[in-house]
């Protein structure tokens, strides 16, 4: 046996001399294709792999247990370092649970706003994951342009919210603020952009030979599987199943805007990357809709942000400064925190990567006694496991890029 | 009489809780207001016992006996096309009854529901595994396992999942402290230097904002500038005092005199 020392460590999970012609790789923790901190476990028989064990942990902060010692309120930034490319879905996912919880309902100017912010927040995500996947698959290009648009939107983000990353924009009860006077007409530019740049982008990679190839029929996902492993959003709609929590279980004002869900049977890496096209089309179809039910709201005079549940939420500023009653609430809202009723929620919303699930028990007290955090990039790299199989190295690749997975999420 | 709070549970308490504060309750409604739900439940009932159901925001909480875990799990999916398990997990009820309380998260897309079932196991107690069912439970719980320390009987790979394999403890339970505890403190220390190099190096500070003055490697202090490493001692030693370089001058460069300047011609016509 290997005498283990320092330099020369004893890895009782990797045998080195094997009788067989299996080979055992690891990609990663530190592979650029990786999107993160997976390590992969490669059993390979030639190029080909015959079983594949991903390992997570290695971005592992405990966020669960953060959360358990955090007031609600103080817990809203870390929920930025899930998803951290569109960090205001998870800001949004907390913020409605706790909002169910203590049962209040948000003003519709807030909504409105909300509602631009997540989209926002997909097209992003959408864009960073075009970008990203194909640059692993070698198209320099789209990556670049891709990037380029997806900067207009962090500008646009970074304009409301002082944030490019970290938006933690978005409160329990609304939204901090109104948006700024340069909002809407830099979105509409944007968005009037949006099509042109798309269809840019299908025109270099949908009959791209070597995309196609790395694409087409490649990482196949039966739709029982899908649902077995718990895949949700585009993960599943490629798989054949047209499951989208805005439009089944309508949250905020999804239920008066019109928009399709995209989805495809193929449930290859292909169908997956025309699924986030078409989805990209979809949320800017949305966020025009939005642009109008603003301005809707600016002509009904509807200013409020932040609900008025005065046991939960500080009241406005002026209140504040002007009602000794609202500033002593206030006051205890922020050095003990709010204490939501005994009582347990779990909420799901469509993240741009899928079903992104808030478990809060709460026992009455300030701190959440249990918050579980539903990621879907957890079983979305779980599904390896079963999906790598019969596979080849290169595939390994692309189908880690359209899986989508985040490694702040994955690992909480 | 004082409440009596449980000692094992270490997590932020608040500090202030008014003796006569009772908290109110998220409302629960009867499963037969709900026509679906109602339906379920009675397919359950048919088979196993459920000690209690209701309503809470709209999903329905079933509480069922934990042998009867895969039992129901089966009933859902098959009969009641709860086709999806989004969530697995479990709360650390060990300080007040000694149990964890499991909740398995369903999905029924047909039907547009989501339900919850509940059940209660003791701290040693095994559960069965529903990882043939759903494969979404093959990872999730692994990571109730890594976080809480519950086992789970004929699961394929049962293995921690986001702590190290060598980790020692169960980071979610409510007895563990948000900073780690002791073996926590050394276990980077061990790993990389050997336990041997424990006295030089010393625990690993998991405190997130501790700045020590009198560790002159890691923090400088302003006024009191010492070289690195120095004896802690010597870093309260003599006060280094606050000099711009400027007043005695900057070598090469030379102080601006208005007399000195050659203005160019060029410069001069404009």
């Amino acid at each position: 046996m290997q005498q283990p020392n320092r330099l020369r460590p004893f890895f009782e999970n990797i045998t080195f001399d094997r009788e067989d012609n299996e080979m055992i790789v690891n990609f990663g923790p530190q592979h650029p294709s990786a999107h993160g901190q997976l390590r992969l476990m490669l059993h390979l028989q030639q190029e080909q792999i015959v079983k594949a064990h991903p390992d997570v942990g290695y971005l592992h902060r405990g966020m669960e247990k953060m959360a358990e010692n955090m007031i609600y309120n103080e817990f809203m930034p870390t929920t930025d370092r899930m998803d951290y490319i569109a960090s205001s879905s998870n800001n949004y996912g907390f913020a409605l649970a706790v909002e169910k919880l203590i049962d209040v309902e948000v003003p519709r100017r807030a909504k409105v706003i909300r509602m631009m912010i997540l989209e926002i927040n997909r097209l992003m995500s959408h864009l960073f994951w075009l970008a990203t996947t194909a640059l692993d698959i070698g198209a320099m290009t789209v990556f670049l342009y891709a990037f380029r648009e997806r900067e207009y939107l962090m500008d646009i983000i970074e304009g409301y919210c002082g944030a490019r990353l970290t938006h933690a924009a978005i409160r329990i009860g609304g939204v901090p603020l109104d948006i700024q006077d340069n909002f809407i007409s830099e979105l509409k530019a944007f968005l009037d952009k949006l099509p042109e740049n798309i269809k840019d982008y299908e025109d270099l990679l949908d009959k791209n030979r070597i995309w196609l190839m790395r694409m087409e029929d490649v990482g196949v996902i039966p739709t029982d599987m899908a649902l077995s492993w718990g895949c949700t959003g585009p993960m599943l709609r490629a798989s054949g199943v047209a499951w989208d929590i805005r439009k089944e279980e309508p949250y905020e004002l999804y239920d008066e805007v019109e928009f399709e869900v995209p989805f495809s049977d193929k449930g290859d890496n292909y169908a997956r990357y025309k699924v986030y096209m078409q989805e990209m089309r979809e949320s800017a179809k949305i966020l025009y809709q939005t642009i109008d039910m603003y301005a809707e709201t600016v002509a009904n005079n509807q200013t409020e942000l932040m609900a008025h549940a005065p046991k939960f939420i500080s009241a406005p500023k002026l209140e504040l400064m002007t009602q000794n009653y609202s500033l002593m609430q206030h006051f205890v809202l922020v050095t003990q925190g709010m204490r939501p009723p005994v009582g347990e929620v779990y909420i799901a919303t469509e993240s741009p990567k899928g079903e992104l699930g808030f478990f809060i028990n709460s026992q009455g007290g300030p701190y959440p006694y249990r918050l579980k955090l539903r990621a879907p990039s957890f079983w979305h790299t779980g599904i390896l496991t079963d999906l790598l199989p019969g596979h080849y190295i290169p595939d390994v690749v692309s189908i880690i890029g359209t899986t989508n997975i985040v490694f702040g999420e994955v690992d909480r | 009489m004082r409440a009596y709070t449980p000692k094992n549970d270490v997590q932020k308490k608040s500090y202030y809780t008014d003796r006569y504060w009772v908290a109110p309750q998220v409302a629960k409604s009867a499963v037969s207001d709900d026509a679906v739900f109602e339906a379920d439940l009675n397919a359950i009932k048919a088979k196993f016992d459920v000690s209690e159901a209701y309503i809470q925001v709209e999903q329905m909480v079933v509480y069922i006996k934990p042998e009867d875990l895969v039992g129901v799990l089966t009933l859902l999916r098959d009969e009641c096309e709860y086709t999806q398990l989004s969530e697995l997990s479990a709360i650390d009820w060990l300080a007040k009854q000694g149990q964890f309380e499991l909740f398995y998260q369903m999905l029924s897309m047909t039907k547009r529901k989501r339900l919850r079932i509940k059940c209660f196991i003791d701290e040693d107690q095994a559960i069965e595994s529903v990882s043939s069912l759903f494969r979404s439970a093959d990872w999730s719980e692994r990571e109730m396992y890594d976080m809480f320390g519950v086992k789970v009987n004929n699961h394929p790979f049962m293995k921690r999942i986001l702590m190290p394999d060598d980790w020692q403890g169960h980071p979610l339970r409510k007895t563990y402290p948000l900073q780690g505890d002791e073996f926590a403190s050394w276990y980077e220390v061990d790993r990389i230097y050997g336990k041997e190099a424990r006295d030089v190096i010393g625990p690993e500070i998991r405190e997130s904002a501790k700045v020590d003055r009198y560790d002159t490697e890691r923090f400088s202090r302003l006024g009191y500038e010492v070289p690195f490493g120095a004896e802690p001692k010597a870093a309260d030693a003599e006060k280094t005092p606050l000099a711009y370089q400027e007043e005695e001058g900057v070598f090469l460069i030379e102080k601006f005199d208005e007399n000195d300047v050659v203005e160019s011609a060029e410069f001069r016509k404009r």
